[in-house]
């Protein structure tokens, strides 16, 4: 029976059965079509086997330290070029899954470490299911980011498990669920600690509990018509989120569950909702690429074995104290180091926010507080692995701060610069080594951009930016490798797309108006949104960095110099193009009837122009990346898989 | 005896915090670490290269009963490095630095930190003991109507007056005396006037201002950072309006139509922790450790609960007498001030050869101490005594005194609630 590849089946005395998953040559579990068809296999001979070598109950289990199943092989997926073959692959794992959750015997899911997509989705053909409940175990279904729908049977399970709310929040986001969560969502039967994960297995199947049944009002929002309401009232939501031109998954989601209870392959083809449509949709490959250059920078960190235990950061502003509070979040000792108490109490303040949103047990956010150190002094620099500068931008005070590190810092020890206008060569002139000097630049808000460039001066030494690569996996960011030049990749796109948002400002377009012209294009936050949460005053600081290097109209706008001139500097002043009272934008409602034909195609082209003279310049190294850069560290519309390729698709070339 | 040297390496505290009548923004143990882990920073050596960690508490709460071992393990000292508490009342801090020095002098440890920690304002309300007994029926009561019929025998009355935890620490639980009633069984022997100890608490409060004012206590006080996003840099029961005028208005708290005692002449009830580095000879050379100082020897003393004032008396005269010293030998003492009675009575003793006598078995009296060394920069009337903490902070400061001011040899003494008294001579080279 054992002479499958990727999976292992033991029986035990109970007559229990253990099957373990183990996907040959690789450290992750996920489908390939191979994986699938041997799991049908032995499906089908348990299923089949009968009087002492029928099974009392069959447990799946992954033998990867890595996690449970990371669900289908995206590799694999995204080999495929024809919408047919797309569709057998996913009828193969609705078929496969049926019949496992047509076994005539208990069936139970141990889950430990993540469990993705199709892997969910085959938790959810058992009749059991007990998670780990460690901070590694995390069960969501992301096909939605992928642009496709969860077409293992997890559209139709998910919502009998845990409710139609609660499902297609978790479908429509992607959004992941630990242990406890899964626990009182009812996603799983049981969350336990590692150390009974196989007792509570055993026992699971040998007493066979009643299954976990939904309560009467979450089985209510299981019937046809409340379907279709709760359906509507999702695709309002959605709409706020997503466009369905640009992304239709989440509304064939809500379709497919409202009107067929999650069956895919009812609708026909041709049908907006239909898996061919789906398939063929220019989002989903585009998704799929977006997911292949995150998958691209994070192998960036790959070449060296480089790991941080102790970070300084110099600066506790927003950006300084942002990377420290992030850099402990990730388990890291930190200290943080600015002039004085006063200017160390609001990083530890937001730190402490962070820390509660993200960590919830009260332990573990005492664990990542006692990581990060304030320290006035700057004691840290002595043993610190990687030393970060986040000091405001000013040459004279970079280059002493450098000067000071160099005598004080252990001689293999990362320094490294946030800046984001001065060019790294100035500041490491002054340095006894100045290949020692490496830019790492993050963006606003740390906690939430993924990106971090990585900058090499053209002095910089490349094992330190290898090593800088590797820091930013380990701080679970993005790392992007560019060349030290003005603005580096993203903001020197950026830079000319915001100011071409206000110079439509100036001719009297209104704010609320340019932003909705940007947020039908995709992107994520209309352009002068965006320059509100930069801050007008970086904005300017940043286009006039630019002006005369690459952009094509340098006049600075009116507008931006007129709110400049009051001290509207944006969110972090209270108003801007937009006021904040309290915090929150007010900002007028937008009549998509009122945005000037064309006024898109004319915000993006500068971005699109930058982009190619960036690509140019070799500020990265190719086209690809640009578009990584766009993507991760400026929201650039994802559905278009990144402004180098959305040229490309269209065929288009600005001057 | 054994005398290997034994070195103070650096030390640090936490800002005094006032408790004003609720829980204080820092456990016990967040005081610690926030002090622990600013002053392991600057060490040349790494957490994990402690031997151990020994910390003073005298009311750790009940979730850190050993809270040197959390402290230790919230420090980043790795899984390695043992952590332990100790108890000694008002001497716990003092108390870990004595049993640091006996573990080096042992050769046990090279490299110790030790310190004390309280948070006083976070001192428990508990339940008496009929409410106790009325938990335990209740628990008992099998039925719903059992606890339905348990549910009416409870008396509101109890509910709302629970036991103020601080107060019973506070108390000694021997003679039956409030702290502050000791003090005043002192005042009594030796004639102290109210207007002597409120002329001694001014004193206190204006001689931390001026060390405040000229940086005596910025080497040693690190800033507290709370999740708010407040910092606090100084100790904040000092009070620079104090006077004896307004000292004269508080009413007397212990005992209360009567007394002389009051909260402007006792120490404040605060939150606080601090923490010294001891080395053994190997240590200091082995990381090339600056030594702050020695500690050359140490006493502990037992008297009358009810008048544990005189602790500091008890304790340090053996001492003195024992490495060959007069009160005015040392350049710098530090007497911890429970109450301004209590250490004015330290000093009447010494002078009076009837207590040194029948006391202390002396022929003559020790004399007269010049109260130009004694707490120059002010004591815990003003700053606050975390009961567990301030131990250590006597010693540190000493040290940190006889540094700024050339001075050679110091004592750090303290009275300890229960009757007892801890004396510690230190020296610099």
């Amino acid at each position: 029976m054992n002479s499958h590849q990727h999976w292992r089946l033991e029986r035990d005395a109970d007559g229990l059965h253990w099957l373990y998953f183990d996907k040959a040559g690789e450290s992750t579990n996920t489908f390939s079509a191979e994986a699938m068809t041997e799991l049908r296999a032995i499906i089908s001979d348990l299923g089949s086997a009968a009087g002492d070598a029928r099974p009392r109950g069959l447990v799946v289990l992954s033998a990867k330290e890595s996690g449970f199943i990371a669900g289908a092989d995206v590799r694999e997926f995204t080999a495929i070029t024809s919408p047919a073959e797309a569709l057998t692959l996913v009828r193969r794992g609705w078929d496969t899954f049926n019949e496992f959750a047509a076994l005539p015997f208990p069936t139970l899911a141990l889950i430990r470490g993540f469990c993705m997509g199709g892997g969910l989705e085959l938790a959810l053909a058992c009749t059991y299911r007990i998670a780990v409940d460690e901070p590694g175990t995390r069960l969501a279904l992301p096909e939605v980011m992928l642009g496709i729908v969860p077409g293992w049977g997890g559209m139709q399970r998910l919502p009998r498990t845990i409710g139609a709310p609660a499902a297609l929040d978790m479908m429509l986001t992607g959004r992941t669920v630990d242990a406890r969560k899964a626990k009182k969502l009812g996603l799983v039967d049981e969350a336990v600690p590692v150390r009974v994960m196989m007792n509570a297995a055993r026992i699971t199947l040998s007493t066979r509990p009643a299954p976990h049944r939904l309560g009467f009002i979450q089985r209510l929002t299981l019937l046809g018509p409340v379907r279709k309401i709760i359906a509507s009232q999702a695709r309002k939501q959605t709409e706020k989120k997503a466009r369905r031109v640009h992304y239709p998954a989440p509304y064939a989601i809500l379709d497919i569950w409202s009107e067929h209870d999650g069956d895919p392959f009812v609708f026909p083809t041709g049908h907006p909702s239909s898996l061919q449509t789906l398939l063929e949709s220019p989002t989903t490959r585009n998704l799929i690429r977006v997911f292949e250059l995150q998958e691209r920078l994070k192998s960036m960190g790959k070449e060296s074995k480089f790991a941080a235990r102790h970070v300084h950061v110099i600066g506790a502003g927003t950006m300084g104290g942002d990377i420290a509070a992030w850099c402990a979040l990730r388990g890291i000792k930190v200290t943080l180091q600015d002039q004085s108490p006063e200017k160390l109490a609001p990083a530890m303040g937001r730190a402490a926010k962070l820390f509660k949103e993200r960590l919830k047990d009260a332990r573990r956010i005492r664990d990542a507080s006692d990581l990060l150190i304030p320290d006035v002094a700057g004691e840290g620099a002595r043993r610190a692995d990687v030393i970060i500068e986040a000091v405001f931008e000013n040459l004279k005070l970079k280059e002493d701060i450098f000067a000071a590190l160099e005598a004080k810092a252990r001689p293999d020890a990362i320094l490294a610069t946030n800046t984001s206008s001065i060019p790294i060569e100035q500041i490491a002139g002054t340095m006894r080594d100045p290949a020692r000097l490496v830019g790492l630049h993050f963006f606003n808000p740390v906690p939430k951009m993924m990106l971090v460039e990585v900058v090499a001066g053209a002095q910089s030494r490349p094992e330190a930016l290898a090593d800088c690569a590797a820091f930013a996996r380990q701080i679970d960011k993005l790392p992007l490798p560019v060349k030290s030049a003005p603005g580096f990749l993203v903001n020197r796109i950026l830079a000319p797309y915001l100011m071409e948002a206000m110079r439509c400002v100036d001719e009297g377009i209104a704010p609320e108006i340019v932003d909705e012209a940007a947020l039908a294009f995709g992107m994520p936050m209309g352009p002068l949104e965006l320059a509100d949460t930069v801050g007008l005053d970086i904005c300017l600081a940043v286009g006039k960095m630019l002006a005369g290097s690459a952009t094509s109209n340098n006049t600075t706008p009116v507008r931006l110099t007129q709110l400049i001139a009051e001290g509207k500097l944006g969110r972090k002043t209270g108003a801007g193009f937009y006021t904040y009272p309290g915090g929150k934008i007010t900002k007028p409602l937008a009549d998509p009837a009122r945005v000037p034909a064309g006024l898109a195609d004319r915000l993006i082209a500068p971005l699109l122009a930058e982009a190619q003279r960036a690509l140019a310049d070799s500020i990265v190294a190719d086209a690809d990346l640009v578009d990584a850069g766009a993507i991760f560290g400026t929201g650039f519309a994802f559905y278009t898989g990144g402004p180098m390729h959305y040229l490309a698709s269209r065929k288009l070339t600005i001057n | 005896m054994n005398r290997a040297p034994v070195y103070v390496v650096d030390g640090a505290r936490t800002p005094f915090l006032k408790a004003r009548n609720a829980p204080g923004p820092f456990a016990a143990s967040d005081l610690a670490v926030a002090a622990g882990r600013a002053l392991l920073l600057r060490q040349k050596f790494a957490p994990e290269q402690l031997d151990e960690v020994i910390l003073g508490c005298a009311s750790p709460s009940p979730d850190e009963v050993n809270i040197g071992r959390v402290v230790a393990l919230r420090l980043g000292c790795g899984l390695k490095v043992p952590g332990w508490t100790v108890m000694r009342n008002c001497a716990s801090g003092m108390q870990a630095l004595d049993s640091a020095l006996v573990n080096i002098r042992e050769g046990r440890a090279q490299l110790v930190l030790a310190g004390g920690v309280d948070a006083l304002s976070r001192a428990p309300l508990l339940y008496n003991d009929q409410m106790v007994l009325w938990f335990a029926r209740f628990a008992a009561a099998k039925s719903a109507g059992a606890k339905a019929a348990a549910l009416f025998t409870l008396n509101p009355a109890q509910v709302l007056s629970p036991i103020i935890g601080i107060l019973r620490g506070l108390t000694d639980p021997v003679v039956g005396l409030m702290m502050g009633q000791t003090a005043e069984n002192l005042a009594n022997r030796f004639g102290i006037t109210r207007r002597e100890m409120d002329e001694f608490s001014v004193r206190s409060h204006q001689r931390v201002a001026a060390a405040q004012d000229a940086g005596h206590y910025a080497g040693e006080v690190e800033p507290l950072y709370d999740p708010k996003g407040e910092a606090y840099q100084a100790d904040d029961g000092v009070r620079r309006d104090s006077s004896v005028e307004n000292l004269a208005r508080l009413k007397p708290f212990f005992d209360r139509k009567f007394g002389n005692i009051t909260a402007g002449n006792s120490s404040q009830i605060t939150d606080g922790g601090a923490w010294l580095i001891l080395a053994s000879e190997q240590a200091v050379a082995k990381f090339q450790l600056p030594v702050l100082g020695r500690i050359v020897d140490s006493e502990w003393a037992g008297l009358d609960p009810a008048q544990m004032g005189l602790g500091p008396v008890h304790a340090a005269t053996p001492l003195l007498q024992r490495n060959g010293l007069g009160l005015n030998d040392l350049d710098a003492w530090e007497i911890n001030e429970a109450f301004a009675a209590q250490v004015i009575a330290c000093l009447r003793a010494w002078n009076d050869p009837a207590y040194c006598k029948e006391q202390l078995g002396l022929d003559a009296p020790l004399g007269q101490l010049d109260q130009s060394k004694l707490n120059v920069d002010g004591g815990a009337i003003a700053l606050g005594h975390p009961v567990g903490a301030s131990g250590a902070r006597i010693v540190l400061h000493l040290l940190n005194v006889l540094k700024r001011t050339g001075g050679k040899r110091g004592v750090a003494a303290i009275c300890i609630g229960g009757g007892q008294g801890g004396a510690m001579l230190v020296e610099r080279q």
